[in-house]
């Protein structure tokens, strides 16, 4: 909210000339931001002063009529000498005092006046409108000031004008209702600055009598507690809204409309009470205040019809038939603490205002605004908790602002329909606050605190006996504080609360540094070391980590080329995404990943190695909602499981996509492209940084969508599938616009095993005994196998086995390839003869032969 | 005079004589000193030192000497020979260091030719942070913990005491998960901090609890170049007994200190947040901010509000806590002078890079 510091000063004593920072800083210590603060004295500067209007000459022959004039400015311009200016405006006359700009002075918006030839004379400066001084929208004509204005020609206008004020914006938090007006924000001054404040909340007004001001039925005390009316008959309804008050709610940004709804407007902004102002005869009968029937509309303030929703409340016609809700019902005229409607609003021949001014709940004004979507400054005020002490008050300050400035006669009857309860008593161990800060507060510095804050504070427990409160007294009655929060401060329920207000009032400066010690905690999960290990691991091998967005568009699934059961399919689906394009959440995130390839390339970066480690969201069908939970107790176990079994499983994968060259090309020679081979063993290398045993990892050829049919491989762990690799399939890289041959990896990280302790090798240091062996295959027998059947043939003698060609020739045959592999025997306690080493080979191959009829090469 | 009997000839044995001997030498040794190279040295190692150079001439003729000359001969020329030796082995050592100083000349290469044939990858920014706050925390005893990002709305906002008609939660510009045909609500969410792994933590572990939550959090801000819908948080919980908001305020004086230097040094704002009361934003004052040493808003904390204790199945009378958060995202911009939020999210490889793989 904004507001004008000339109003707080109205209410709280702030230190004449206080600076701004000072100013800021004070609400900023009590929990209340500033978003700006602006000085009004710096938005026009140069001389601006008040001037005297002496002569008036018309000029004829122009387009419209221009006025030559002559005021005396005193000595502001130096010489003593009236100033000559031209003027479009005609709405004063000789003698009126007006606000001129001398040359060389900038309006605002960098406006700078200077000395000219106009209309055929010399015009030296300006006479300013309301507008022209950023002071509101009145361009009708220029500043006359009232003839009780104490300022003389040459005297200096911006005090006389409002420019001498200075403007704060503040953002309240959701528990400080109060704090969004003028008297709130005056209150919490005077906490932190030391000065005194005067209440215009505790201002005196009259009685409700018995007699009320309009006949009024309340039908539901729930949603309105209190509700207060007062009749105003015969004002003037040309009657303008004075200056000094359209400034003030200009500075607040609200326009102004007419007098009477300036008024509430004024009354709602200095006392932080949301009213309404009827046109008394564009009611028909009493009024009724109760919640919407279904289907029943109404047409609000700005021209909008809306479909009311049974929690809503209304404020109701009864004098008007209803045929929906039936007899007595009435038909709504006003969305209660939202918005008033369009046919009982003051108009500009109203002549008879009733003012409204009630208490509504906190919580159906919020359902209500979000349902509409009407976040009026009211509902702002409603939702955050407003006073229900305030509405006598605020209809007495407005009877008493209307007729002043628009005569008429207030009624005698004051309607005060008053359900709100009494405040329970909070109670506080008078330690507590203490125990919770580490700051040692006697409890009379607590108890002085409270009552700065407006708790009426009472020792002992003896007004606890009805109501022992949220918390069990653990202290002696003796050492408890019986606390009612005052009645602006809806917020204050729990002794947390309080608390709260003890630390804030005294200083949050106050609280010491303690650093507390942990007790001995267990490091990383195994699973955390193996994500940096996993991630490390990449980075270092060249792929380059991103962080990308898990919103995708159903299209996706099919450019990827997914079958149509593949689970990944099934998406969980965003209510309200961002872009109606992308509803759905990563199923892999290859998606996203790709997307952040394709800006890149955009970009102009051709070699690309990227990577990323994040979850992804698979939904639990028929899950169904998750069961209710309250908050008054923990949740069993059981409770609890149940709700967390309707959460999507997340788990967390790692990917990376491969496009361009993976080695540079450089001075030593050419570029290496990237290729399904870099993603396969990207497989390899994220697996053996997750400390998966090589000997539990099998690499085997599949066929899996989004990758090539043939060049495509799937990663098992222990016989389980945990990822795959390899080339994207020609239709997918065509489909997403990306580069031939872009290669990609993912692997579900979350299903790998634990990494086992690893057990060390016996290291021998007697010497090896390298074979080479080249076996002749079938092509389509994979290497992987064929080693592995080397690995079991050679039995324990065999230490190391390494494939380092594949080869194929018209020799060999169509269809037939050599594997050659490195063989390397080692006994632990000797020297391997040849015959063993040989041996050892023999079986080595014999295994080959036997499972996929290899026969050595030349041999 | 007979020849026969009188072998000695003058004329025979002139190579014995010691001038002859020491212009042998003299000769050898001007030779050597001419010699360029080992090779060319050992090319005169026949003419000086071989079967047929002067000297080896010279002693045959030692034979032909009468017995008393003889040994004053075989002096004069095995002197001579020694010298022819060394001097030869001298010029040797100088030949063939001045050709190993040669080839390293000659092998010579320019060692500032890059060798990138597999550059180096990187990593983010953020999680390189988030594992930063991690050590540091895990180090004074803290651990880990983790949560859904799809998350119950029971553990992101009611548990945390922010009920469904709450002004705050209207504040948090909520992703919800949309409801499956034919049900009302989901009563899922992304979750918009990482406070519901708050009421996970003290549902599952019992105090004292200290742990650092580093995640992934979502709000539905348009991308900009101070909004992104998806962004990161690193939150910590202590609930122990006695646990004040001096010990908040200590943790987190430390915790500036590690991330911004020792001068840094926290400030503490009032605030509300349904889940602490009493609740703080704080700034952390920079001193090497890069516009110069200033406070920085920096994230929100407080005590952990006993309705949350109470909601989690922990007794507020025995026990308290406090809880802080800040964005990761918005610590790599202010350490890093980061100015658009679009380049954490965008993933330009050149944005990443510049970071490194991180240590």
């Amino acid at each position: 909210m904004r507001v004008s510091v000339s109003w707080l000063r109205e209410y709280v004593d702030l230190p004449a000339g206080l600076p701004t920072a000072d100013l800021e800083q004070a609400l900023v210590g009590l929990g209340i931001e500033v978003e700006s603060v602006a000085d009004l004295r710096e938005t026009v500067t140069g001389a601006l002063v008040v001037g005297e209007v002496l002569q008036i000459e018309e000029l004829t022959g122009f387009k419209k009529p221009i006025r030559f004039c002559r005021v005396d400015v005193g000595d502001a311009n130096g010489t003593g000498e009236p100033q000559e200016i031209v003027c479009g405006a005609r709405n004063f006359v000789p003698g009126d005092r007006v606000v001129v700009i001398l040359p060389g002075g900038v309006l605002p918006g960098g406006f700078a006046i200077g000395a000219r030839r106009t209309y055929g004379r010399n015009s030296n400066g300006m006479i300013c409108s309301a507008k022209e001084l950023g002071l509101g929208d009145d361009h009708s004509g220029i500043i006359v000031l009232p003839e009780d204005t104490p300022a003389k020609p040459g005297d200096d206008a911006r005090p006389v004008v409002g420019l001498d004020d200075v403007v704060v914006e503040v953002e309240i938090t959701p528990d400080r209702g109060y704090a969004m007006s003028v008297r709130g924000l005056a209150r919490e001054l005077s906490h932190a600055l030391g000065v005194p404040f005067r209440d215009p909340g505790l201002a005196p007004a009259p009685g409700g009598t018995d007699t009320p001001a309009y006949p009024v039925e309340v039908r539901d005390t729930v949603g309105c507690d209190r509700f207060a009316a007062r009749l105003v008959r015969g004002v003037d309804p040309a009657a303008p809204t004075p200056g000094w008050m359209q400034r003030r709610l200009t500075a607040a940004g609200i326009r102004s409309i007419s007098l009477p709804v300036d008024i509430t407007n004024y009354v709602m902004l200095e006392l932080g009470q949301p009213m309404h102002a009827f046109d008394a005869d564009r009611i028909a009968g009493p009024l009724v205040v109760r919640r919407a029937g279904a289907g029943e509309k109404l047409t609000t303030l700005d021209g909008v019809t809306r479909a009311l929703a049974p929690e809503d409340m209304v404020i109701c016609d009864a004098g008007l038939p209803n045929s929906l809700a039936g007899e007595g019902t009435g038909v709504p005229i006003s969305l209660a603490a939202v918005m008033g409607g369009e046919t009982s609003e003051v108009v500009p021949g109203t002549v008879n205002v009733l003012f409204e001014a009630a208490h509504w709940d906190a919580v159906m004004v919020g359902r209500t605004a979000r349902r509409h979507k009407l976040f009026s400054e009211a509902a702002k005020r409603w939702e955050r908790g407003v006073d229900p002490a305030l509405p006598l008050v605020a209809i007495e300050r407005a009877v008493r602002l209307l007729t002043e400035h628009a005569g008429g006669a207030a009624g005698d009857e004051i309607l005060d329909l008053d359900h709100v309860r009494p405040r329970t008593p909070v109670v506080l161990p008078v330690d507590l606050p203490s125990r919770r800060i580490g700051v040692s507060y006697p409890p009379a510095r607590v108890v002085a605190l409270l009552e700065q804050a407006g708790c009426t504070v009472v020792r002992g427990a003896d007004r606890l006996a009805e109501d022992p409160g949220e918390v069990g007294v653990g202290a002696g009655a003796d050492d408890a504080l019986s606390v009612t929060p005052p009645t602006w401060r809806p917020d204050l329920t729990d002794p947390a609360d309080l608390v709260e207000e003890v630390v804030r009032l005294d200083g949050y400066d106050e609280v010491p540094s303690v650093l507390p010690t942990a007790p001995p905690g267990r490091g990383l999960t195994w699973q955390q070391r193996r994500r940096r290990a996993v991630a490390r691991s990449l980075a270092e091998r060249g792929y380059v980590e991103v962080l990308a967005h898990p919103f995708v568009a159903p299209g996706l699934a099919d450019q990827l080329g997914l079958p149509a059961d593949d689970e990944r399919r099934r998406a969980v689906r965003l209510a309200n995404p961002l872009s109606e394009e992308e509803p759905l959440l990563r199923t892999t995130l290859l998606g996203p990943l790709l997307g952040i390839v394709r800006r890149n390339l955009g970009r102009g970066q051709r070699d690309l190695a990227l990577y990323e480690i994040g979850a992804v969201f698979h939904p639990r069908p028929g899950a169904g909602r998750p069961p209710t939970m309250g908050v008054d107790r923990r949740p069993t176990d059981e409770e609890f499981a149940a709700a967390d079994a309707v959460v999507p499983d997340q788990p967390r994968h790692v990917a990376v996509v491969l496009t361009g060259d993976v080695e540079p090309a450089g001075w030593w020679g050419a570029g290496r492209p990237a290729g399904w081979a870099d993603a396969v063993q990207a497989g390899r290398d994220v697996l053996a940084a997750a400390e998966v045993p090589a000997e539990r990892i099998e690499v085997r050829a599949a066929e899996h969508a989004p990758w090539h049919p043939g060049r495509c491989a799937e990663l098992l762990v222990d016989g389980t599938v945990v990822g795959h690799a390899g080339e994207l399939h020609p239709a997918v890289v065509a489909a997403l616009e990306l580069p031939r041959r872009t290669s990609a990896m993912e692997i579900d990280l979350d299903v790998l095993p634990a990494p086992p302790v690893a057990s060390a090798p016996v290291v021998s240091g007697f010497p090896p005994a390298l074979i080479d062996v080249a076996l002749v295959v079938d092509s389509s027998v994979p290497a992987e196998q064929v080693q592995q059947a080397l690995v079991e043939g050679a039995g324990g003698l065999l230490e190391g086995v390494r494939l380092f060609d594949v080869y194929a020739s018209e020799q060999l045959g169509a269809g037939r390839r050599s594997l050659a592999y490195k063989l390397t025997f080692r006994a632990p306690d000797r020297t391997l003869t040849v015959k063993e080493a040989v041996a050892a080979r023999d079986a080595a191959v014999a295994r080959a032969a036997e499972r996929f009829g290899a026969t050595l090469r030349g041999g | 005079m007979s020849y026969r009997n009188d072998p000695y000839d003058p004329k025979q044995v002139a190579l014995l004589d010691p001038a002859a001997l020491a212009e042998a030498v003299a000769t050898a040794e001007k030779a050597f000193a001419e010699a360029a190279d080992p090779d060319a040295l050992t090319a005169l190692r026949p003419a000086h030192l071989g079967d047929r150079s002067p000297i080896s001439l010279a002693r045959r003729e030692i034979g032909a000497l009468p017995p008393a000359a003889k040994s004053d001969a075989g002096k004069r020329v095995n002197e001579a020979r020694r010298a022819v030796e060394a001097a030869y082995a001298a010029r040797q050592e100088v030949l063939d260091r001045e050709q190993a100083q040669r080839v390293l000349v000659e092998e010579r290469v320019d060692v500032t030719l890059p060798h990138d044939r597999r550059p180096r990858g990187a990593r983010h920014p953020i999680s390189t942070l988030m594992e930063q706050v991690s050590d540091l925390f895990v180090g004074m005893g803290y651990e880990v913990a983790e949560g859904p990002e799809v998350e119950l709305e029971w553990t992101n906002f009611d548990a945390l005491n922010i009920p469904a008609d709450h002004p705050a939660r209207g504040l948090m510009d909520t992703f919800h998960v949309a409801a499956p045909e034919g049900t009302e609500g989901s009563g899922l969410v992304l979750r918009t901090h990482t406070s519901p792994v708050q009421a996970r933590t003290m549902l599952t572990r019992r105090p004292p609890i200290y742990v650092i939550v580093p995640g992934r959090v979502y709000r539905t801000d348009e991308l900009d170049a101070t909004h992104a819908p998806v962004f990161h948080q690193v939150e910590g919980l202590v609930v122990d007994r006695g646990i004040t908001m001096a010990h908040l305020r200590g943790t987190l004086d430390h915790f500036a200190r590690a991330m911004f230097g020792e001068g840094a040094k926290t400030r503490f704002r009032p605030h509300y947040f349904p889940f602490t009361e009493p609740s703080a934003e704080f700034d952390v004052w920079f001193p090497e901010h890069r516009d110069g040493p200033r406070w920085v808003e920096w994230g929100g904390c407080g005590m952990v509000n006993p309705r949350v204790l109470r909601a989690c199945g922990i007794d507020p009378e025995v026990y308290s806590g406090f809880a802080f958060g800040m964005g990761i995202d918005r610590t790599v911009m202010f350490r890093h002078g980061v100015s658009d939020m679009r380049d954490m999210a965008e993933g330009d490889v050149r944005f990443t890079r510049s970071f490194g793989v991180g240590a």
